[in-house]
């Protein structure tokens, strides 16, 4: 490694390091900037914006926006649902995924490549939309959070992910279990999951985000906007344009102060929905960039 | 004959130390299975439920009667389904936004990776590969909700630059001839960073002696980057290849129903959105799930075909 380093040192600078350079800072700048024009729309005065004047830097600071969101029932209210939505949502699937993954990594287990195999099929072939609507009807979940929650508890790929992470773990560690006389579920408990957190801790992000995100159960199963994520919000607000609800409570101006905070607000709303993931997600980098390699070898 | 004491014996031992007439394998590992109900119950209930639901497709649905009970009609929705023409415009749909995503989103994730690699300054590196995870973070509806106003005829961040550059305003959105387009380069923006990963992990798994060799004879980094990278990193690049056909005509909807509007039903409606739309809003379940059956025949039949063509060509395949 150390000679490759000393190798790769001596090499010039050539054309091609600098173009690499260039592409790679336009990529940079192609994922920021949009969220980052957000930003300052979001922050900036309302006719400057309006004028086309804010284009790289906020002009004239000004937080109504968020102090207008922050006051709205409708937001506040759908931001604790997704919030509710997504510690159940995740909580049932770790407890689900890991109640899966760790009898299927057991070698010995009888029956293990059919139940596998039942698994897997899920992941090519499914029933699609309208099957799983009826039978989350007929199940009596319709418009209940339960809806949000069951028909996605196991993605079948972390599973396969979380199976493979148990599989590499020594065998010698289950022996010694067995002789100091723990049961099977003892040992999940006590000696796998601790030693799993990493890889627990990606798939708490790949859940959450997922829960966080996700707005195609709600489209299908809810119909009571009081039990509404905050992506159902969103997509009224900021897709549909639906957001003088929230300007003519607020404010008393003319036609144009509305339709100058209309568009500062749409900007506020998706803001407010995208920072919990920005922060967190690069100090989990590490972990789930490992999870994705996991995931990628095949048994 | 040996085998056969040997197993007898076996399963006295068993007998004695268990003391009790359950298998051993039952014996041992009850409590796994035990852990596989919850599971179990939600792939059966979930999953292969709905499956069988499908026969809904082969019968005139009513609610009353349940899946069961409904009245067979054989393959009448099919034929109808044939015999419409928007039928075949959906499939166009579906398959050409599918095919542009495969054309340039694939391609462009391997292309990142790649660049990375070649990368010199590492912490340039590490920063250019975080940030470009981030869209995968953020959610779909933000991603069209960020499309529909940056492309707003009045105040849109795109429409403005137009603008200014002396242009004439356009109406992206409500225009066909612009969503694909604009569907592809957003799936580009969302996914590029996310689905390089899995390219950069296999790079950073070929061992550096292969490029020491490389570099003895004589090899210039065009000639590494062809004959050594390229070549070990060929299979992961079939895998994800195969994976990504199998859901040619599956993938995206979600975006779809977002960004798309009675005017660019023309290029923009595809299979799901139709089911949704069809089937879910006007209740036409026998003949929604009818289409989406035919989807995912459509799609196992290009797995199947897209493995069968890797495992002939380069010994890659998924099973």
């Amino acid at each position: 490694m150390k000679r490759i380093k000393a190798l790769a040192g001596k090499h010039k600078m050539n054309w091609f390091d600098y173009l690499n350079c260039l592409i790679m800072l336009a990529v940079i700048v192609a994922v920021i900037y949009p969220l980052y024009y957000c930003l300052i729309v979001s922050v900036s005065d309302g006719m400057a914006v309006t004028r086309g004047e804010v284009t790289w830097k906020p002009i004239g600071i000004d937080f109504s926006a968020y102090k207008a969101v922050f006051k709205n029932a409708q937001i506040l209210r759908s931001y604790g649902n997704t919030i509710f939505y997504t510690v159940l949502g995740t909580l049932i699937n770790l407890v689900m995924t890991a109640l899966c993954a760790f009898p299927l990594s057991r070698r010995k287990l009888r029956g293990r490549h059919f139940l596998n195999l039942m698994c897997l099929l899920t992941m090519f072939v499914s029933g699609g939309m309208i099957p799983l609507y009826l039978q989350v009807k007929a199940l009596h979940l319709l418009d209940t959070i339960w809806a949000i929650v069951l028909p996605g508890a196991i993605s079948t790929y972390n599973m396969i992910i979380l199976r493979t992470f148990f599989s590499n773990i020594p065998e010698e560690l289950f022996d010694a279990a067995q002789i100091d006389g723990a049961g099977q579920f003892q040992t999940f408990l006590r000696i796998v999951i601790p030693l799993s957190k990493t890889i627990i801790a990606t798939l708490v992000l790949f859940y959450a985000v997922g829960h966080w995100n996700g707005y195609m159960s709600s489209l299908l199963y809810l119909s009571d906007s009081s039990k509404m994520p905050l992506q159902m919000t969103i997509r009224k607000m900021v897709i549909q344009g639906d957001i003088a609800s929230m300007t003519t409570g607020n404010m008393s101006g003319g036609v144009s102060e509305t339709l100058i905070t209309e568009n500062k607000l749409k900007y506020a709303v998706v803001m407010v929905s995208v920072l919990p993931a920005v922060v967190i997600y690069p100090f989990l980098q590490k972990y789930f960039v490992n999870s994705v390699m996991v995931g990628s070898i095949k048994e | 004959m040996n085998l056969a004491i040997a197993k007898k014996s076996k399963q006295n031992r068993n007998k004695i130390c268990c003391g009790s007439k359950l298998p051993v394998w039952v014996k041992r590992d009850w409590q796994l299975y035990l852990m596989l109900a919850l599971p179990i119950a939600y792939y059966i209930i979930m999953k292969y439920i709905p499956m069988y639901g499908t026969l809904i497709a082969f019968k005139d649905y009513s609610a009353r009667l349940g899946v069961w009970g409904s009245k067979w009609i054989g393959l009448t929705n099919f034929k109808k389904i044939l015999s419409e023409p928007y039928f075949y415009k959906l499939l166009r749909n579906t398959l050409l936004i599918n095919f542009y995503c495969l054309l340039f989103a694939f391609p462009a994730s391997i292309l990142f990776a790649l660049l990375l690699n070649e990368m010199r300054f590492k912490r340039f590196r590490k920063v250019a590969q975080t940030v470009s995870y981030l869209p995968h973070f953020i959610s779909t509806v933000v991603v069209c909700g960020m499309i529909t106003n940056f492309l707003r005829t009045n105040g849109g961040l795109v429409n403005d630059l137009i603008a200014l550059f002396g242009g004439e305003r356009i109406s992206f959105l409500t225009k066909p001839e612009y969503f694909r387009g604009i569907y592809v380069i957003s799936e580009i923006w969302q996914h590029l960073g996310w689905d390089a990963i899995i390219y950069i992990a296999a790079l950073t798994s070929i061992s550096p002696e292969l490029y020491e060799v490389a570099s003895i004879e004589g090899a210039n980094r065009l000639q590494k980057a062809i004959y050594v990278t390229f070549p070990c990193i060929a299979s992961t690049i079939t895998i994800m290849l195969i994976l990504r056909i199998g859901h040619l005509v599956s993938l995206g909807y979600e975006k779809i129903i977002l960004l798309y509007s009675g005017t660019t039903y023309e290029t923009a409606d595809v299979i799901s959105t139709y089911v949704y739309r069809r089937g879910l809003l006007t209740a036409d379940f026998s003949y929604g799930t009818a289409i989406e059956l035919f989807q995912t025949v459509i799609s196992l039949i290009l797995v199947l075909c897209a493995n069968w063509v890797g495992h002939k060509i380069s010994d890659t395949s998924l099973w």
